[in-house]
């Protein structure tokens, strides 16, 4: 054993073993039943004292089989399975879904539509960045003030979704060729009230923390993830811009309509835990000016494409990978299509799965209390990094 | 023998003198009522009893009361409505909570150490009841006036954090060790600015007696001004640092490190259930109240009323009435904040509230020199004492706070 330990990749170098002078490590099975794991998550801990020397993130709790049930249905049966991925953001799994299969079959979607699915994704991305920073912010000890205040934005935007869905949170809502129903003119008031009360919202719930003396000394230069480590883990989304990488699908792949809309991309420029949370802030600012947009401009015109076929769907012999820019990085769906009615292959590309395989090099040489907001800056759905 | 309860109808209601009013002199009237026939030994003996039965009854309702309090003021600023269910407006729930721990099953796990797993919570509640003894909480109502109260304040309130260590390392349970690994670095770290922040006042009042130290602070300057000590420079610096360091000693957020629920689950409570955690929590609640209490009494005039003329109102009302507000604060202050790191616990301690209360010790040392200062000499004396407090804290509240700051985001 070599007296001077390699260092980790995230640069941090940790004692390996136990010896007389320093003492035992610690094991600490944090989870699959821990308050802060957000789900049925585990993180086995070796600590010395309180400092992290070793981490493995054990998952698979939550496993049902989602990528061989996607080759046992047809294209359609998929549809309400996507929406159990990532529970909090069903809205934009369905898109992710739809945009792979209309690649598959070359299938058109009506401008309404477009805007319909872009308004809904960036609602999704608002209530996704409210919950996490009320949720990072109980994590890091706020006692629930914050996170009960996220939940009353939240409930706005899931009642939304209600309205139009049908439900709140599995809202199986776009199709193939366009959106399952139309948007009322009711429904669309009430979302621009949402979207206007929104601003004010952001505002005085930065005012609560943000500034806060406490939370900038949790958070600043905690959990810091270099940004050739964020590219070479594939790591997408918000934390990958909380790095300083300018990577949005949204500007880059410019799927759907998103060239037509003026926002901007917030960058961070130190990758730490701070970075992570203000980038998500800034993001539903930009969130707000593109909903603004979407409800101003929404065409009118039909929401399906009447040439679109639901029942005996049958895409010719191919293949095709879909994607967008979830709320927690890039959701993508891979299906290989033999000609019948249910796809060859299908494969999930779950944003934080990839984003939490890089959580050991951000929580190494940190305490257990930093591990925790570490884990809750990474932004993860069980139901989506199990499948 | 006389039956000194007799001459209780006889009293005036509003006396001449304060301290002889009937509301003032109702505790010890009743005391008397009850043991004045007894023979000497045994009425010492009843009324110690008294004053403990006393005691405990009145804290163990404020107790009840507080958690209730508690948790419908967390749900106000969390807006949600609170416990609602029980009785109108919820105010039950203590007692539906009481019956719950109660009947709840008694969990102790098989490997842990069964005498200590069982003494941590008795302790921790003694201890924390006899912290309760001697603060005085109005004219005639203190349980024990002690020679040198306020050092046994503090020795009996150290010993609970014993306890809490007691209770992590007899549950064997690796969360509970490193809460009770926790709270040891929290008690060390915190004794030390808590007693040194008390030490101006027991030099101001020249006493160590809780009853003196009110006394001190019994009268008014220019018959409207109450010459309490957090009316100084000084004074004001020791409260804040007292106060401060009391959210630690009590464990409550944001230094509420060895039962952080986020990170260690329930820290050192996590292999406790039923009563004995009902008898922490209990414990808990009686340290924040002796904390408040003695904050009350060292720097906001104990039971001391704030103008002359309120004197007619009952001291022990004073006292609730300054007690209450700390309280409320200690909920609201955990409704707000984030918790601290272990590390960044202990550096606050060490480099920020230790070195601000040392300098306070001067600041008081230079108070109680220059009484004699009068006039124009007034004004450079509270100058200066000002300087002496506001400098430091800004000068090293700049060094804690060093490179934490807002940042600013650029857009791609």
């Amino acid at each position: 054993m070599s007296l001077f330990p390699a260092p980790s990749p995230s640069g941090v170098s940790v004692r390996p073993v136990n010896d007389e002078f320093h003492g035992d490590l610690l094991e600490i099975s944090m989870g699959p039943h821990h308050p802060s794991t957000h789900g049925v998550f585990r993180m086995q801990v070796t600590l010395d004292g309180e400092t992290i020397v070793k981490l493995k993130p054990v998952f698979g709790y939550l496993h049902r089989n989602h990528e061989k049930l996607g080759e046992n249905t047809t294209y359609l049966a998929s549809m309400p399975y996507t929406d159990r991925l990532d529970y909090l953001n069903s809205m934009t799994n369905n898109w992710a879904y739809a945009i792979a299969v209309e690649k598959l079959a070359g299938q058109p979607v009506p401008e309404r539509a477009e805007y319909l699915r872009i308004i809904l994704a960036e609602l999704t991305r608002l209530l996704n960045h409210t919950c996490l920073a009320g949720f990072l912010l109980q994590d890091s000890g706020a006692m629930g003030t914050p996170l009960m205040y996220a939940f009353r934005e939240r409930e706005k935007i899931l009642e939304l979704f209600e309205a139009l869905s049908g439900s709140r949170m599995m809202c199986n809502f776009q199709r193939f060729g366009g959106c399952r129903v139309d948007a009322s003119p009711a429904w669309l008031a009430a979302a621009q009230g949402v979207v206007d009360a929104y601003g004010s919202f952001l505002d005085e719930f930065e005012a609560l923390l943000t500034g806060n003396e406490i939370l900038m000394a949790r958070t600043q230069g905690t959990g810091v993830l270099t940004p050739q480590l964020a590219i070479n883990a594939s790591v997408t989304g918000p934390l990958l811009r909380a790095t300083g990488v300018d990577y949005d699908i949204r500007k880059v792949d410019a799927y759907g309509l998103y060239s037509r809309f003026n926002f901007r991309v917030p960058l961070g420029a130190h990758g730490d835990t701070y970075d992570r949370y203000m980038i998500r802030i800034l993001e539903m600012r930009e969130s707000i000016k593109i909903l603004q947009q979407a409800l101003r401009e929404l065409p009118a015109g039909p929401v399906m494409d009447p040439k679109a076929k639901l029942r005996g769907f049958r895409p010719k012999a191919g293949e095709a990978y879909g994607r967008i820019e979830g709320p927690k990085g890039e959701i993508g769906f891979y299906l290989i299509s033999d000609g019948s009615p249910n796809p060859y292959r299908y494969r999930v590309r779950p944003p934080s799965f990839v984003n939490l395989t890089i959580l050991e090099d951000m929580c190494l040489g940190q305490t257990i209390a930093d591990a925790v907001i570490i884990l809750g800056s990474v932004d993860i759905v069980l139901g989506e990094v199990d499948r | 023998m006389t039956w000194p309860g007799l001459s209780l109808f006889s009293l005036p209601l509003a006396a001449a003198n304060p301290a002889d009013s009937f509301l003032e002199r109702a505790p010890l009237l009743l005391r008397d009522l009850l043991t004045g026939a007894l023979p000497d030994p045994w009425r010492w003996l009843a009324n110690s009893l008294i004053a403990i039965v006393a005691t405990v009854v009145v804290f163990a309702s404020l107790f009840a009361v507080m958690t209730l309090a508690e948790r419908k003021v967390l749900g106000r600023m969390q807006n949600r409505p609170g416990p609602n269910r029980t009785g109108p407006f919820g105010v039950l729930q203590p007692l539906a909570d009481g019956i719950k721990m109660l009947t709840k099953e008694d969990i102790v796990p098989r490997s842990a150490d069964q005498v200590l797993h069982l003494l941590a919570p008795i302790t921790l509640l003694a201890f924390s009841i006899l912290t309760l003894a001697v603060i005085p909480y109005g004219r005639n109502l203190v349980g024990l006036d002690l020679d040198a109260s306020v050092l046994y304040f503090f020795a009996a309130g150290a010993a609970t954090e014993l306890s809490v260590f007691m209770a992590g390392w007899a549950s064997r349970n690796k969360y509970a060790l490193l809460a009770a690994m926790r709270a040891l670095a929290q008690l060390i770290s915190y004794e030390l600015p808590l007693l040194l922040a008390v030490v101006p006042v027991v030099m101001l009042a020249s006493s160590l007696r809780f009853t003196e130290i009110v006394a001190a602070q019994g009268s008014w300057a220019w018959g409207f001004f109450p010459q309490w000590f957090v009316f100084t420079p000084w004074g004001f610096a020791g409260f804040l640092l007292f106060f401060t360091a009391s959210f630690a000693e009590a464990n409550r957020a944001p230094f509420d490190l060895p039962e952080a629920e986020s990170e260690l689950i329930a820290g050192h409570l996590t292999e406790y259930s039923g009563f004995k955690y009902a008898l922490f929590f209990m414990a808990e609640y009686f340290g924040m109240f002796a904390l408040s209490g003695v904050a009350v009494t060292l720097f906001l005039g104990g039971w001391n009323a704030p103008l002359p003329f309120l004197t007619m109102v009952p001291s022990y009302v004073w006292f609730a009435l300054k007690l209450f507000p700390l309280l409320f604060f200690f909920i609201w202050v955990r409704a707000t904040f984030p918790r601290l790191r272990m590390d960044q616990l202990t550096r606050f301690a060490w480099k920020f509230l230790v070195p601000l209360a040392l300098i306070n010790l001067g600041t008081a040392a230079f108070w109680s020199l220059t009484t004699g200062w009068s006039g124009p000499l007034q004004l450079v004396r509270w100058a200066i004492a000002v300087t002496l407090v506001v400098g430091p804290f800004v000068v090293m509240g700049r060094r804690l706070s060093a490179g934490v700051r807002p940042r600013q985001y650029r857009y791609a």
